[in-house]
């Protein structure tokens, strides 16, 4: 079976153009969503106390609430998980009143009775470490941004390194800023998604790339935005393929996966479908205008 | 050129089996005995948000243990300047900061006690020296070395006695390990009841004895005005028929005679008459005698015994008490006496920890988690298998096979390492079970171009590796750079994500380039066909 016909010739670099200005709209959107309304950061960042109750039988919302408000609890955020679960969030932890997760669950016993419910997850993160955190992820994005920039500058050039860098803070930026659009909470393991979306990303420019080098090495005469089209094409049947195999998974995931990793896929979703565009659509075009200001050295070797 | 097939299907054939070996002890439960007695017995072990559990970060209050030590060492050097007949005056305010200041009289004075210091106290160094109004001021602080000298032992100390702790408290297999300078990561698998756990672990359990000041009127210290060395603490009583605790407040002479570092042991007793329980402690030789002369000079005075600031009885010390024991009484249920006497027994810890962060899995949901990522994880197989299989025909399989063993072996290596594995883990599988085939897609599409640019199915084959290798090696090892910063930053879950997508980075390398080469080499050397489905 072929989904890509041999020998495709998609003028992918004449609509460059239209690509990064989209990519640029979209971004742009994203920051200004991120700048704007900032992100829906989970406990894990934010601090503070969420608990996971099962109920065997269907309670509003606002009546948790009122229940909570009688223990000094005004700031809960109840939100429905998966089908007969609620999670009860408030930004405030232990340190501020003692035993709080306990406090609630005793709370939650006396209006509804001890059979009536099932505690099945209790977090509390203090805001020392929710701040540690933060540091961690942005430093664990950003040192992974140049562990690969220094990777690919060493096998190819540093051109294809920055290149694949814009790509990959391209689609962080927008997989955040989706986050940030829909408000969707930001947690650890969202920033491991992130991570992975780096890797996946980074991964498919390389392919291309690699591509592109060994076209460039067989036939000097041509001109570098023809070679690139003609890499794009060349593979862009395993281009296709991959994404559809990693995406039939995750989007697994995303269903099947259960509430706890509802989320994560998302994140992973949204972030294989940017990624596999941003190596054709984002990673090409800088290499491209860095090629216009100055030929690489590597077209003159043979 | 078949030998080198034969040493590679055997290398293949032992990495598969050994990862087979590794994973069949999580697989069933019931292995026959030899099996037991020589082959791996280990399974893969399941994080917390699978199995259920309790993770709890603390953080010791080293300042505080310092600020301890400071004035433990203030009160020794008052008592050799006194010795010394060395004439001064503390200063009292500016104990907090850490520092020891001193008011001498004259310079001669301020000689002696600058020898005084220089003989005894090596630990101090000179903050600052000056002359006031004709009086010398000295402010002294421990070296710099010597503080985190004093630091790092709080934490050894402080692990320690939460080790004793939990292991006293009976469960298996928790892990407590230090983290950065000051904080410690305790893993409790299975807990349940998991505030008790806080209160047992997080107790600095620093027990007290000090008298109560039966001269002064408590009612006059709580207006404020409370008698120098003085301080007044709270006793929280259980009234039996109404079930209401109180606090009711004690004035105390501050300074504790003794301190009760000093136990040898600490039981749950019931006593006879309520049938309540108590806690039965036992003081070492050294305590025993202490609390032998402070019994014996305080005969019908009031003696507090104190917790954590807490007062928990003031018995009237009726006669000099000479075996070094005594009861802890107050308004307990069994699981709180129980508790105390494990604290007790464990030791008072060097500093107070807080919780800065709790995560506790109940255990239904772990299973609930487990049961939706496997279920994933075969269904994305299957899809991804069939995929293969309809795109590439039997070169698919060639792949599938690979994929097999692939996630055979990310398992066996699981287990084999004592790696943990959580549910983004199992999301690491199924993400691997995507981008393992991207290996074997890379080499059967340029296989294609070499067979469509009419190369025989041997050629195209040989150089469809060669060139797609390349491109394979150096994806993976952005995989890698990738998953190694996900393990630096991960806590937890996250890290177990990243231990799983590591190990099948580098399973998928060996098991999609590798082993699918054997069989396609196989077919073209020993069964010499004639094209290549692909």
């Amino acid at each position: 079976m072929e989904l890509v016909k041999p020998g495709i010739n998609i003028n992918f670099v004449g609509r460059l153009k239209y690509a990064v200005i989209f990519s640029v709209v979209l971004t742009i959107i994203c920051l200004i969503s991120i700048a704007w309304r900032g992100l829906n950061y989970g406990i894990d960042f934010a601090g503070g106390t969420l608990v996971q109750v099962k109920f065997h039988k269907a309670v509003s919302a606002d009546d948790i609430r009122k229940v909570l408000i009688q223990i000094g609890i005004d700031d809960s955020v109840i939100q429905p998980f998966g089908t007969d679960e609620v999670i009860i969030r408030t930004a405030k932890s232990s340190s501020e009143i003692k035993g709080l997760s306990a406090k609630i669950e005793e709370s939650l016993n006396a209006a509804y009775g001890k059979d009536a419910f099932q505690v099945q997850r209790v977090e509390v993160v203090g805001p020392k470490v929710g701040k540690d955190l933060t540091q961690k992820a942005i430093l664990a994005v950003i040192f992974s941004w140049i562990g690969m920039l220094i990777y690919i500058a060493i096998r190819f050039e540093f051109r294809h390194a920055v290149g694949g860098i814009v790509g990959v803070i391209h689609d962080v930026t927008i997989v955040v800023g989706i986050f940030s659009i829909f408000a969707i909470e930001f947690t650890l393991t969202i920033v491991a998604a992130l991570l992975t979306i780096i890797g996946y990303s980074i991964h498919d420019t390389i392919v291309v790339f690699d591509r592109v080098r060994e076209n460039v090495r067989k036939n000097t005469k041509k001109d570098l935005p023809t070679v690139m089209n003609e890499s794009i094409n060349q593979t862009l049947s395993r281009t296709i393929l991959t994404s559809f195999t990693v995406a039939i998974v995750v989007a697994i995931l995303f269903i099947f996966g259960g509430a706890v990793i509802h989320d994560f896929a998302f994140a992973l979703l949204v972030g294989v479908i940017f990624g596999t565009y941003s190596s054709v659509f984002i990673a090409a075009p800088v290499v491209l205008a860095w090629e216009r200001y100055s030929p690489s050295t590597l077209r003159r070797r043979k | 050129m078949l030998k080198g097939i034969k040493i590679r299907a055997t290398m293949a054939l032992v990495v598969c089996l050994l990862g087979l070996f590794y994973l069949t002890p999580s697989l069933t439960p019931d292995l026959p005995d030899v099996w037991k007695k020589y082959l791996p017995m280990e399974k893969i072990h399941l994080g917390l948000d699978l199995q259920g559990g309790t993770h709890l970060v603390l953080e010791v209050d080293t300042e505080k243990a310092l600020e301890n030590a400071t004035e433990r060492l203030s009160n020794e050097v008052k008592e050799t300047l006194m010795n010394n007949k060395v004439r001064f005056i503390y200063l009292e305010g500016a104990k907090k900061t850490g520092v020891i200041s001193f008011e001498l009289p004259d310079s001669a004075s301020k000689g002696a006690f600058e020898k005084v210091i220089k003989d005894n106290y090596t630990d101090l160094e000179t903050v600052s020296s000056e002359t006031r109004g004709g009086r010398e001021v000295v402010a002294l602080k421990i070296k710099n070395k010597r503080a985190e000298d004093i630091k790092k032992m709080v934490i050894e100390q402080s692990l320690e006695t939460i080790r004793n702790r939990v292991d006293q408290f009976g469960i298996t297999e928790p892990e407590i390990i230090p983290e950065r300078n000051d904080r410690i990561v305790i893993q409790l698998p299975g807990i349940k009841d998991t505030e008790r756990a806080k209160n047992l672990i997080g107790k600095t359990a620093l027990l007290e004895f000090k008298l109560v000041d039966e001269e002064n009127s408590i009612d006059n210290a709580l207006k404020g005005n409370v008698p120098q060395g003085d301080e007044i603490a709270y006793e929280n009583r259980l009234d039996r028929q109404s079930g209401r605790r109180t606090n009711i407040p004690i004035l105390l002479k501050s300074r504790a005679l003794l301190i009760g570092g000093d136990l040898e042991s600490a039981q749950v007793k019931i006593s006879d008459r309520f049938g309540e329980p108590y806690v039965a402690i036992k003081f070492n030789a050294q305590g025993a005698k202490v609390f032998d002369r402070i019994t014996g000079e305080n005969v019908k005075k009031r003696l507090a015994i104190i917790l954590d600031g807490s007062v928990y009885s003031a018995p009237v010390i009726q006669e000099r008490i000479s075996g070094g024991e005594a009861q802890i009484t107050g308004s307990f249920t069994m699981d709180e006496a129980k508790d105390l006497a494990i604290v007790l027994r464990a030791g008072a810890l060097p500093a107070p920890v807080n919780i800065l962060e709790e995560r506790t899995v109940g255990p239904s949901l772990g299973q609930d988690s487990i049961d939706k990522g496997i279920w994933s994880a075969i269904l994305g197989g299957i899809l991804v298998g069939v995929f293969m299989v309809v795109y590439y025909r039997l070169s698919g399989i060639v792949a599938n096979i690979a994929l097999i063993m692939n996630i055979s072996i990310i398992l066996g290596a699981l287990a084999a390492f004592k790696a943990t594995l959580t549910l983004p883990g199992i999301a690491g599988i199924v993400l691997i079970i995507g981008m393992s085939v991207d290996a074997n897609v890379l080499i059967f599409e340029r296989i294609r171009e070499e067979l469509r640019a009419g190369k025989t199915p041997r050629a195209s084959i040989e150089t469809g590796y060669a060139k797609a290798f390349m491109t394979i090696f150096d994806t993976n090892v952005n995989a890698l750079i990738a998953s190694l910063f996900l393990f630096g930053f991960g806590t937890g879950p996250v890290k177990g994500f990243a231990v799983t997508l590591s190990i099948g980075i580098i399973s998928s390398l060996f098991t999609a380039v590798f082993v699918t080469r054997i069989i396609f080499d196989y077919f073209i050397w020993y069964r010499k066909i004639e094209s290549v489905s692909v």
